[in-house]
């Protein structure tokens, strides 16, 4: 209940303001904010939790992308049945190269990630359904009654779709899953001697983390009203769900949320007022800061000035 | 798809002159991930680094070979320097030094690529040499120049590196820190001592391998991200740590990104050597000539 009553708040707050006449910038900002946070939580299950580091966000990001174009131009679906095929699909990319990597020591899990997303990236490339190198413009459908604007709605959406992924997230983390999951990140022997299924493990957790990164990705092409590969699979999206987890802190389901809303407002703010350049250089510097100075992020930060102070 | 003996001749003639290329961007990385176990993602960042850098020198009239073998000192301290940091931060902390180790080198490498693009931009960068725009005529064949002297570089690079490596006594050490760290340690040697030295010439050789980048095509800052893979399958395929092995894997590469080019088009080819590496890692995960 703790946790089930503010989720709720969360959601409605979030239909709320969507329905009250904000700036429709605030929308279109804080829609990239809340991708973020399903971006970063997803990252976490299995780099937090399990120690296995994945640069290929991009590449489910880009497939749960370009999964829901393909059925919108196929068959015209609804954004609940993109969504749903988006995640299912990146799922599966996610356990195929569990299958193929997991097994071997993390750093080889790390740079086959980074692997799958130029081989998607150069697959859709060379696709010509969905538009190819030069991409593809997509027609928005009608709004859906209450909203004033389509941005509106998948803002709540992704409000809705970020509280699912941080339950799910909250969910592996306090059950058994989570805890052979930290198990297996302190070390692997140990944890298999112990009695602990690592492989089936480390196959679940990249999986669900590929399913929600996949998820965030659908509504993208409809945000954007346009989508192409070279943005979809681009690894500044790896390098925020990455700094963002780390910056918040890895150990709890708390730390990617706070990491991305940081990081995500920081490069808005960022974005608008100096470049966008910037904005990746901004990521990058503080990724280092906290990778080399606060190592447990800022939950860390705040748990030793809590004890400071008491 | 069209098929002639003479197309298949050709790129394999091109596939080995890029495949040796492809082995001396790949040598250092062979010795600082694969002896030395660093996660270093960063290093095509840092060789894009060099390509920048040898740029710089060649805008004053330097010739960019010359300014590559230069380039080396500075960056051998540069690798000290990082290895250093590494080690203090990361391996003498030891706990969790994977995860973020790898995300350490992750971040240095967008730093990196970003810093380029706020100094020089998005745009391509090409250097001037005499040997640059020519090619050398065998028959109906044409060999472009710049190519011949990559090829010659990257074998110099790779044959006196494995000598190093091999021959003499500080090589010998890099080697043996790269078997057994705590044995080397109860000879009385520092292991972290003969890591930096080892990461700096790794470091060094990539200044002269990203020389070798910008002569033998157009630069940009975000190209580091391609040579990611070009880079790990090769030192995967090669076994962690085989200079020899390096220059095979880089003829593999190279040969079949060349017939994937000549017979499949320019837009297939980056995704050779990420299709090599995740062949590699699926199926033999110890590379060819592992230790």
């Amino acid at each position: 209940m703790r946790f089930w009553i503010p989720a709720m708040v969360v959601v409605l707050v979030a239909a709320g303001v969507a329905l009250s006449p904000v700036n429709e910038y605030f929308f279109y900002a804080s829609y990239i904010v809340l991708t973020f946070v399903v971006l970063a939580t997803a990252w976490n299950i299995l780099g937090g939790y399990a120690g296995y580091v994945n640069f290929g966000t991009a590449a489910f990001f880009g497939i749960g992308s370009y999964t829901a174009t393909v059925l919108f131009k196929w068959l015209g679906a609804p954004l609940v049945v993109q969504i749903a095929a988006a995640a299912a699909v990146s799922g599966l990319l996610g356990f195929g190269v569990g299958m193929l990597t997991l097994r071997l020591r993390g750093i080889f899990f790390a740079i086959a990630t980074v692997a799958v997303i130029f081989i998607m990236e150069t697959l859709m490339i060379n696709w010509r359904y969905v538009g190819g190198a030069t991409g593809l413009q997509l027609l928005r459908p009608e709004v859906m009654a209450p909203f004033e604007s389509y941005t509106r709605m998948l803002f709540v959406v992704m409000a809705a779709m970020a509280v699912g992924a941080v339950a799910l997230a909250r969910w592996v983390q306090v059950s058994w899953i989570g805890r052979g999951l930290r198990a297996l990140r302190d070390s692997e022997e140990a944890a298999e001697c112990a009695g602990v299924p690592t492989l089936k493990l480390k196959l679940f957790a990249c999986t669900l983390s590929g399913a929600l990164m996949g998820a965030a990705g659908a509504p993208m092409p409809m945000y954007l009203s346009f989508i192409e590969p070279v943005s979809s699979f681009n690894l500044t999206w790896s390098v925020n769900a990455l700094a963002a987890s780390m910056i918040g802190g890895t150990i709890h389901w708390l730390g990617p949320v706070i990491g991305a809303v940081i990081l995500g407002t920081l490069q808005q703010v960022v974005t608008v007022t100096i470049s966008s350049e910037v904005n990746v250089l901004v990521v990058g510097v503080l990724l280092v800061l906290f990778v080399v100075a606060a190592p447990e992020g800022v939950l860390g930060l705040l748990q030793r000035w809590i004890r400071f102070f008491k | 798809m069209f098929f002639s003996w003479d197309l298949l001749f050709e790129a394999l003639m091109f596939g080995v002159l890029l495949g040796c290329f492809y082995a001396a961007v790949s040598i250092g990385l062979s010795v600082s991930f694969g002896l030395l176990d660093v996660p270093h993602v960063a290093h095509p960042a840092v060789m894009v680094l060099g390509s920048y850098c040898t740029y710089l020198l060649a805008s004053y009239g330097w010739d960019p070979l010359v300014a590559g073998t230069v380039l080396m000192a500075p960056f051998f301290v540069l690798g000290m320097l990082i290895y250093r940091f590494y080690y203090e931060t990361f391996e003498k902390r030891g706990t969790e030094a994977g995860v973020r180790g790898l995300a350490f080198f992750f971040g240095v490498a967008f730093i990196i690529e970003v810093g380029l693009i706020m100094v020089f931009g998005v745009d391509q960068r090409t250097v001037n040499a005499p040997y640059i725009g020519d090619s050398l005529r065998l028959g109906d064949y044409r060999i472009p120049h710049r190519m011949i002297v990559a090829f010659g570089v990257a074998l110099v690079l790779t044959f006196t590196l494995s000598a190093y490596l091999s021959k003499t006594f500080t090589g010998r050490a890099i080697k043996a820190v790269a078997q057994d760290e705590p044995a080397l340690r109860l000879m009385g040697a520092n292991p972290v001592r003969i890591k930096q030295w080892a990461f700096g010439i790794a470091t060094a050789a990539s200044a002269l391998a990203g020389a070798m980048l910008i002569i033998v095509g157009p630069v940009e800052p975000a190209i580091d991200r391609l040579y990611i893979g070009r880079t790990f399958a090769i030192v995967v395929l090669a076994g962690l740590g085989s200079m020899t092995g390096t220059l095979a894997a880089g003829l593999i590469l190279g040969i079949a990104e060349s017939i994937v080019l000549m017979f499949f088009g320019a837009s297939w080819a980056p995704a050779v050597a990420f299709g090599i590496l995740l062949l590699v890692l699926g199926v033999r995960p110890q590379g060819l000539f592992g230790r």
